[in-house]
């Protein structure tokens, strides 16, 4: 007979798998949120998942919070008892602050995982189909965890390493857990400093003008052109649209060269409105062929009885596409944005003058020995906010803007 | 009405319309010329020509008057002297004039012979022809006056020193050279940049898409809070590069990044290593002496790591289109999760992984910013699109970098002929 097709083999596997991940995790956690130094081992984690993974299969009771709590709390007593009463490194006992808490939190979490794995296997022999249903459904919960964890990990070291202070940076670099008990001034000191000392208003401001301008000019133009290219009738109009798609496949590197060039002799290079040049030229064509596709869409009915009023088609293009493709051009508005706001490769080459630098400029010049590497992280921070916070209020439009014309990035 | 007159009416609209749609698309057509199409011409003209970074400074004539004399001495003449520099070390100035007005009522007494005076207006002013100045040519040019009584010395120089002069722009002129492409192409360092570019182009693509395709299989099963992690996940792609490039920077530093202390810390290294810094890593395997590129591989997994969530979102949106009822139907027959993704899931969205793969490796293959803001290209992670920087902008030798992006131009043409061939009609 087959072992591993038996129930309690996979529920066994489960333990084995689910709780030393999330005893790692957890070490690592408990390590970096308190400071303590803790050598991991894994051997009464593997323990416990055994026994855990192997009665899970066994017993099922009805009551899901019910079976939660009977399950943790053994996760928890058989923890701490194959781990001699120190589950978190052999220095700290259990009945200690941190160490009691990461305890429950590793059991229910554990419990949990290794239950919603497992799913409705019995002990006995199983089907295929469920078998491979059990295998599904770990994998779909470690590689949520997963991640989950690669895009939490850079964003909150970024946020607080911005929040500590040199010293204490260089003495445990592990220790990345905030002091809340300390003033707000000494908390957030290296924004305090960004802005008074770097001048980091005038960046933000920089950033902020400059992408907006983008914004403005990739509309004007690309409405037009996405109107003419999706409803008017001319001669190489299917080549004008092959051609956008093509134009987009140019990467800045091979412009930056004879633009530097250019911008220099033409006294262009160190000035925002150089930028304002270069930026949109580099996304109006994604955005004309977003709109494009937005415009293709809409009934020709709608601009043929507009004709038929009298209307000219500027103002059908004012009156009726425009608002009807509200949509459309708000998540090529905030595409845009993106992409000014986050740009690097001209703002560092065109920009000199620390008074007109935009913030990934700024950035990159606060990349040196003499700055402390929190106040990068600060800056790293302040750049970040701004596209977050507009990306999570707009999410929808974004996320449709970047399906629609983005493979480009 | 006959049909004469009918073809010429729907004529002239269609010429209106025709003539519409060319005006909506100038303005759009113009900026892409000027800074798209323009440049990507000049890159080839640039390649052709010897030139350096510093010659991008136009060359200038200065010239500097000194005045030397007593001005309480009515009958003892001033000197005036102006001094002239060519600024450029390597290229000569021609038709070089340069002008000064006298002040009022100064009377000159000797004269070079370059140089004349003509009245105008009233003013008497000095006009010198020097000619052709050489390549850091420098030398004086001096003139008697003797002055009234109400000149002093700052009327002489208060007035400013116009000159005019024609020199050879660099840009546009006619010398060309072969040196900028011999010099990328027989150097050692081509072939250790056309690999590092290859195993970053082909294993960031193929890495972001397995990850993508991963996540979309993750994210498409519904669970409690599925839109949060969903929007969650597009953050590595959302945020500015020069963040999360230097969150990345710092945590894997080796003095003083987590990661290493963390390594340390649970006992599985026994040094910090230097992991964006380190070329290769060396190991025994079976008796065979290997090499592992340790700072390429951390590039192309921050490649894969920025860039999965574009290649995510878009297999995501193609799942979700899949009818449902498909599922339910083979579910019913009692085909395992395997079965269902692998005879259903992957022949709905096998189109978008063609045309993402290809997209992408186009974007991956030019993507500069990340390796420049993790390594600065070195370790081993010179890539083209780094390399033209450095040529051009580090070794400051403008002409080789123009040869460079010629050569990314080039695989990038052979890339979109592929694409257009093998681009599934349907998923453009």
């Amino acid at each position: 007979m087959a072992f591993w097709r038996l129930g309690i083999f996979s529920g066994i596997i489960a333990g084995l798998i689910w709780a030393p991940v999330w005893h790692v995790i957890i070490t690592v956690g408990l390590i970096i949120s308190s400071g303590i130094s803790i050598e991991l081992q894994l051997g009464p984690a593997l323990l416990t998942g055994i026994l855990v993974g192997g009665l899970t299969v066994i017993k099922k009771v009805e009551n899901k919070l019910i079976t939660l709590i009977i399950g943790s709390s053994l996760t928890f007593f058989s923890l701490i008892l194959f781990s001699i009463g120190k589950p978190f490194g052999s220095e700290l006992l259990v009945y200690q602050g941190p160490i009691f808490i990461a305890t429950s939190l590793f059991s229910v979490i554990t419990f949990f995982s290794i239950n919603n794995s497992v799913g409705t296997l019995n002990f006995g022999l199983v089907k295929k189909y469920f078998l491979e249903a059990f295998y599904a459904r770990l994998v779909w919960g470690l590689g949520l965890v997963f991640l989950i964890l690669i895009v939490v990990i850079p964003f909150y070291v970024m946020l607080m390493t911005s929040l500590k202070n040199q010293q204490s940076l260089l003495k445990n670099p592990l220790d990345l857990s905030i002091d809340l008990t300390s003033s707000p001034g000494k908390l957030f000191n290296s924004y305090i400093e960004l802005f008074v000392e770097y001048d980091f208003l005038t960046l933000l401001l920089n950033s902020a003008f400059v992408s907006i301008v983008t914004v403005i000019i990739t509309l004007l133009f690309s409405i037009p052109g996405a109107y003419a290219v999706a409803k008017l009738r001319f001669p190489a109009r299917q080549w004008f649209s092959g051609s956008i798609l093509m134009i987009y496949l140019i990467p800045a590197i091979i412009l930056v060269i004879p633009l530097y060039s250019v911008f220099s002799q033409l006294g262009l290079r160190n000035s925002l409105l150089g930028l304002c040049i270069v930026y949109p030229a580099t996304t109006i064509p994604v955005a004309l062929y977003m709109l494009k596709g937005y415009f293709s869409g809409l009934p020709s009915e709608l601009d043929d009885a507009g004709l038929m009023d009298g209307l000219t088609r500027w103002q059908i293009i004012i009156k009726i596409s425009i608002p009807l493709a509200i949509p459309a051009i708000a998540s090529v508005a905030l595409y845009v944005f993106m992409i000014a706001w986050n740009e690097f490769l001209f703002a560092f080459m065109f920009l000199d003058d620390i008074k007109i630098f935009t913030l990934s400029r700024g950035i990159v010049s606060l990349n040196s020995t003499e700055v402390p590497r929190q106040h990068l992280m600060a800056a790293s921070v302040v750049a970040t906010v701004p596209v977050l916070f507009i990306f999570l209020w707009f999410e929808k439009f974004l996320v449709s803007g970047l399906t629609s014309g983005s493979v480009k990035g | 009405m006959n049909a004469g007159t009918k073809k010429n009416i729907t004529g002239a609209l269609a010429r209106r319309e025709r003539r519409l749609a060319f005006g909506l698309l100038l303005p759009t057509f113009l900026l892409v010329l000027a800074i798209v199409l323009f440049p990507l011409f000049a890159n080839f003209w640039i390649s052709f020509k010897p030139i350096s970074l510093a010659d991008l400074r136009p060359p200038t004539i200065f010239v500097k008057e000194r005045i030397k004399g007593k001005f309480n001495d009515l009958q003892e003449p001033i000197k005036i002297e102006y001094r002239f520099r060519n600024s450029s070390i390597k290229y000569a100035l021609s038709d070089v004039v340069f002008k000064d007005d006298l002040p009022q009522g100064v009377e000159v007494v000797e004269i070079g012979k370059e140089c004349n005076v003509s009245k105008l207006s009233g003013v008497e002013t000095v006009v010198c022809e020097l000619g052709n100045v050489a390549p850091k040519e420098r030398g004086k040019i001096e003139l008697k006056v003797l002055s009234s009584s109400s000149t002093q010395k700052e009327s002489f120089t208060e007035t400013r020193v116009i000159s005019s002069f024609t020199a050879k722009n660099v840009l546009t002129s006619l010398d060309f050279t072969l040196e900028n492409y011999s010099k990328v192409f027989s150097s050692s360092e081509f072939i250790s940049v056309l690999k590092a570019t290859i195993y970053y182009t082909f294993f960031g693509t193929a890495g972001a898409l397995i990850l993508g395709l991963f996540a979309a299989q993750i994210i498409s099963k519904a669970f409690p809070g599925r839109a949060i992690v969903r929007g969650f996940l597009l953050f590595p792609y959302v945020a500015p590069v020069i963040a999360v490039a230097f969150s990345w920077v710092i945590l894997f530093d080796p003095f003083s990044g987590s990661v290493n202390a963390m390594l340390i810390e649970l006992g599985v290294s026994e040094k910090p290593i230097n992991f964006f810094g380190k070329r290769a890593i060396s190991f025994s395997f079976l008796g065979l002496q290997m090499s592992f590129p340790l700072a390429l591989t951390m590039v192309i997994i921050f490649e894969v790591w920025r860039y999965f969530p574009l290649s995510f979102l878009f297999i995501l949106a193609r799942m979700q289109s899949i009818p449902s009822d498909l599922y339910e139907a083979a579910e019913m027959d009692g085909a395992t999760p395997f079965q269902q993704f692998w005879y259903l899931s992957i022949p709905h969205i096998i189109g978008i992984l063609a045309v993402l793969f290809l997209l992408r490796f186009i974007w991956t293959f030019n993507k500069f910013d990340d390796i420049f803001l993790l390594t600065g290209g070195n370790a081993g992670t010179r890539t083209f699109t780094v390399n033209v920087y450095e040529q051009a902008f580090a070794i400051s030798n403008l002409g080789a970098g123009a040869a460079v992006a010629v050569v990314i131009f080039m695989f990038l043409l052979v890339f979109s002929i592929l694409f257009i061939k093998f681009t599934p009609k349907d998923e453009s």
